[in-house]
């Protein structure tokens, strides 16, 4: 009999694996509360650090997407059981699915900027997020960001929602420091005459090509880094902001007047993930993200026969890392379906 | 008038709006190497002048960035130019020239 897999989160971490599963032979449905697959990607205008289209991705993946696979979109998942090694899944709209193995990949959600009050973002005019400077970027290649004035100079906040006790998040979302560089550039392509200003704590360019994406940012194209943490912005009757930072490599306090402001926002684990993962026996961290049972050896599995987790459900990862850990937990499915048969 | 003795101190803030943008412009034109610096303080680690004294040649270098010229021509006196700097920097900006150019701005700009 056909082994059957049932993927929760239609992103491109349960696309992949779905196509991955897929062409092992194995029966897949994925269920998606939204009304279209690829998550957080559909928003995204282009990729780091080789600054790819994510549409490419994302046409991709379609493209990989065997027919036999099945897709439930614009419905959640109402209940979980397990009843001999299986798992049957009852959906809002009452649907029932069953499945040999259940994946979960629910991944993030994007940081609440409005949290961190003191930035203004809500409030003020001209305080946006990463995710809208995508969108803006994705929408209209020369975005009129900012109505009435002359754009002279923007700042971008690094680590909002990250970072921050005051917020509940300890954790680095490492990938923003990435996206402030790559944003950083884009706004300086499209209008040269713009300062840009990162303001920093650490720069975390962890992967490969980040250091020399930030090394073209500050020699190619004149990206200023000031290194220290917004403390607050405030408003003019103009709406330019003031920000208020310690310039802490200098050791002074510094202020700066900035058109608009662009707030790095975090990662975070995304709302359903908490009440699925008690659902189907799968344990959380600290931060909120879930663990698998070992995040050396067994970075898929989890302490539940048949579960497995993938992508930024278990914390915050890059496009390429996702696709390649939704491999990987596509493998160890099928690995355990062969034990199981064996 | 009885004189209490209170003072009010000058603001040390940076304030960047009101900073002339002049003296960066014509640091990045003379040294664009300038704009590469991680602020990892190996030039200053290595400096022999800042071994007597305070000179610090990262902050330099971060002060006049910003457009806070006004200590400059007095710190970079204390440079002797022995280049060591330059020998450890790992993103290779020209620091000698670094100097030499912040020496002519200052002079050029009478700041």
């Amino acid at each position: 009999m056909k082994q059957s897999v049932i993927i929760i989160g239609g992103g491109i971490a349960g696309m992949e694996a779905a196509a991955s599963l897929a062409r092992m032979g194995i029966e897949v449905t994925i269920v998606e509360k939204e009304n279209a697959l690829g998550g957080h990607l559909l928003q995204w205008d282009r990729l780091f650090p080789d600054r790819k289209r994510s549409d490419e991705v994302l046409e991709y993946l379609k493209k990989e997407m065997d027919s036999s696979i099945s897709v439930e979109t614009g419905c959640s998942v109402k209940e979980i059981s397990r009843e001999n090694g299986n798992f049957r899944i009852i959906l809002d709209n009452e649907k029932i699915l069953n499945g040999n193995a259940l994946l979960l990949a629910t991944g993030y959600d994007l940081f609440n900027a409005r949290k961190k009050e003191e930035y203004g973002y809500g409030i003020y005019e001209n305080v946006i997020t990463s995710a809208e400077l995508e969108g803006f970027l994705r929408k209209n290649p020369q975005p009129g960001l900012m109505k009435g004035f002359q754009v002279k100079r923007i700042g971008i906040i690094h680590c909002v929602g990250s970072r921050d006790e005051k917020v509940g998040n300890l954790y680095c979302s490492k990938l923003c420091c990435i996206t402030a560089v790559k944003q950083a550039i884009e706004i300086r392509e499209i209008l040269p005459d713009v300062e840009v200003f990162c303001f920093y704590m650490d720069l975390r360019m962890f992967d490969r090509h980040f250091e020399e994406m930030y090394y073209e940012a500050q020699k190619k194209w004149g990206v200023h880094f000031i290194r220290g943490r917004l403390s607050e912005a405030d408003e003019n009757p103009d709406h330019t902001l003031i920000l208020k930072v310690e310039d802490t490599l200098t050791g002074l306090p510094l202020k700066m007047t900035v058109d608009a402001l662009i707030l790095m926002v975090g990662m975070t684990p995304s709302a359903g993930t908490k009440k699925l993962a008690d659902m189907a026996g799968a344990l959380s961290g600290e931060d909120g993200f879930l663990m698998p049972s070992d995040e050396h050896l067994q970075p898929n599995e989890t302490t539940v026969p048949g579960l497995f987790l993938t992508g930024a459900v278990k914390g915050p990862v890059s496009v390429g890392n996702t696709l390649a850990d939704a491999r990987a937990a596509a493998l160890k499915i099928y690995e355990y379906f062969s034990r199981m048969a064996g | 008038m009885k004189d209490f003795g209170y003072t009010i101190n000058p603001d040390r803030q940076i304030n960047y709006d009101q900073n002339s943008k002049e003296p960066v412009y014509w640091l990045e034109t003379m040294e664009p190497s300038v704009n590469i610096c991680i602020s990892c303080g190996g030039c200053t680690a290595t400096c022999s002048a800042r071994q007597f004294t305070d000179f610090n040649i990262r902050k330099v270098h971060t002060l006049m960035m910003r457009g806070e010229t006004h200590s400059l021509k007095k710190e970079i006196k204390k440079c002797m130019l022995c280049g060591k700097c330059q020998t450890v920097c790992p993103r290779g900006v020209n620091l000698r020239n670094l100097i030499l150019s912040i020496h002519k701005i200052l002079e050029f700009n009478n700041l």
